[in-house]
């Protein structure tokens, strides 16, 4: 149907995540209409992107530098850490704009069963950092799957002999929620985490 | 909205023997008889894939796709059940089936969908269908292991307590985590403590659901209805001694502590020292003070019927619905005089009860009040009741 290019362009695309061979082809599609404006726009931005990505050597956040524009950031206050599992979670922290601490990227949970242990992930790292005197806080905004509670109780036991503070992110009722489609367990989880208002 | 739970709808596709089918459904029970080998326990096996857990096989995923001699070239096929469901809390669409995104990078994974949408885990079933069964396999139920018999209680704890498949599956990830550190040799004593607080935690809020299942059961009153048999039952094991003598919180330190000090015994023989993974369901013939593996082989069966509707009756009480009956060659085995109690306890309940024969005659007393199938290779006939 087409040349050998177009065909290699579009089965890399369709490995991308939310994308499948179907939409692949759409957007390649678009793409060969529109070289100009598309194309090659995405090409350069794809190499430039490429060949400047980095992963911060601090808390593990890919950027174009290190360290990256968090760790960098005077305006961030160093005293709080909030740890998450993949540089995704980070990001989708970010895009709710209403944290304004450090953060610390694991690269993953705890899982026996896929052989990840705590060398693999950067907990040591995280015990360093825990030990600066400007920090009082680490929150620990693992996800509220067994291996990800599993992997907080862990690093809380860890963080026992640094003295610092640690919190977890509560887990409830969402924004907007209706108690009525809640199931049992968010329910009781969300009354044992009542707070005073 | 109705007051029970039925499949009004259901569709398989690349499933086992079939590689289609189209069924419309009243809220009536279904009679499925036919031939050995037509399909009859596969059509059960999918409806039991509407709720949580394995099916009434347990089959591997890749084990229900339709193969030979269909599909010679031994590559799986992304099989689907698509189900409409009439419940209490109103209608639903069911998808469950193996996800051909995942099959398509050589993975097998459940796919479940409900109103079109992907859900993660299974316990979103259980929110909307239950499903007990009763099949020529579990006639050995009070003779073997007691690893049958805790599937059979934590299904019927399915039917009232949805999460509880969520607290199952949590518990027994820990556990093989668990077992798989100290079989290595590599957990050190925080990372091990980790994974014994989940177990603990979940542990013995699996033991809590069963024990309060069983507290339930008994209050609902005397299980012996018409002809069969009343049927007493316990949870033996230590979590259940502990939790029956000890306030909660001292339960959890010492299962901490027991976990603890079993690691290295643990390490060398698999499992662990104490869990609900070792308590066992212990069942007697309540009027002839028996316990269940020592009764004759029908008594065996019709006590296990007994708990089935006894359950039945508590959940149409607390859900609104009964679960889904399959009854897989349950009806041939038992008398004219329970044969008709059944029936009509199920006509009675609102149940759909989904239960197959070679012997169309042994059905008649559902004549008028069910939904007759003829089951031949794979093709089922409407039979028009006489």
């Amino acid at each position: 149907m087409t040349g050998r290019e177009i065909e290699n362009l579009i089965k890399l695309l369709s490995r991308l995540p939310g994308l499948g061979p179907r939409s692949a082809r759409r957007a390649v599609l678009q793409m060969l209409k529109k070289p100009e404006m598309l194309m090659l726009p995405l090409a350069d931005s794809l190499r430039a992107t490429a060949d400047a990505m980095t992963t911060c050597s601090n808390c593990g956040n890919i950027d174009v530098t290190d360290p990256c524009h968090i760790c960098a950031d005077y305006n961030r206050g160093p005293d709080i850490i909030c740890v998450v599992e993949e540089v995704q979670d980070l990001w989708a922290l970010e895009r709710g704009a209403s944290f304004k601490g450090q953060y610390h990227v694991l690269g993953g949970t705890l899982s026996p069963l896929d052989g990840v242990g705590p060398d693999d992930l950067k907990i040591d790292q995280l015990i360093n950092r825990a030990r600066a005197d400007e920090v009082t806080e680490v929150i620990l905004a693992t996800n509220a799957t067994v291996d990800g509670q599993t992997t907080a109780h862990y690093i809380t036991e860890r963080l026992i002999e640094t003295g610092v503070k640690v919190t977890r992110l509560a887990h409830g009722v969402p924004v907007g929620g209706e108690l009525d489609y809640l199931d049992d367990g968010t329910l009781a989880a969300a009354l044992r985490s009542r707070s005073v208002v | 909205m109705t007051n029970r739970l039925a499949v009004s709808r259901i569709q398989l596709s690349e499933f086992r023997c079939y590689e289609s089918l189209r069924l419309s459904l009243n809220s009536t029970s279904v009679v499925l008889t036919g031939p050995n080998g037509a399909g009859k326990t596969n059509l059960l096996e999918a409806v039991s894939l509407l709720s949580p857990g394995g099916g009434l096989r347990r089959a591997k995923l890749g084990e229900i796709a339709r193969n030979f001699p269909a599909n010679p070239d031994g590559e799986t096929r992304a099989w689907a059940v698509s189900a409409d469901l009439e419940t209490p809390d109103g209608a639903f669409q069911v998808g469950s089936g193996l996800d051909p995104a995942a099959l398509a990078q050589g993975r097998e994974r459940r796919a479940v969908r409900i109103d079109g949408e992907t859900k993660r885990g299974q316990a979103s079933l259980g929110r909307v269908c239950a499903a007990v069964w009763l099949t020529p396999q579990m006639d050995r139920l009070f003779l073997d292991g007691p690893s049958a018999r805790r599937r059979f209680l934590d299904r019927l704890v399915y039917g009232l307590d949805p999460e509880h498949s969520s607290r199952v599956a949590a518990y027994e990830h820990s556990l093989r985590s668990r077992a798989k550190l100290l079989k290595e040799g590599k957990g050190d004593d925080k990372w091990l403590a980790s994974i014994e607080d989940s177990m603990v935690r979940h542990g013995i809020a699996v033991a809590v659901a069963r024990a309060d299942l069983l507290a339930r059961l008994s209050r609902a009153g005397t299980m012996a209805v018409g002809p069969f048999p009343a049927a007493r039952m316990a949870l033996a094991g230590d979590l259940e001694n502990w939790l029956e003598n000890l306030p909660a919180v001292e339960v959890e330190d010492k299962m901490r502590a027991a976990l603890r000090d079993g690691r290295s015994r643990d390490g060398a023989y698999g499992g662990a020292i104490v869990g609900p993974q070792r308590s066992d369901l212990l069942v007697w013939h309540d009027a002839k003070g028996q316990s269940a593996d020592q009764c004759s082989t029908g008594e065996q069966k019709a006590l296990l019927l007994a708990i089935i509707m006894a359950n039945t009756r508590l959940q149409t009480k607390a859900r609104g619905a009964g679960p889904l009956l399959l009854l897989d060659e349950v009806v041939a085995h038992l008398d004219a005089e329970r044969r008709k109690h059944l029936f009509d306890e199920i006509v009675a309940l609102g149940v759909q009860a989904w239960m197959t024969g070679t012997d169309r005659a042994l059905f008649e007393g559902l004549d008028g009040r069910a939904q007759f199938f003829r089951v031949e290779d794979a093709t089922l006939t409407l039979e028009t009741t006489p």
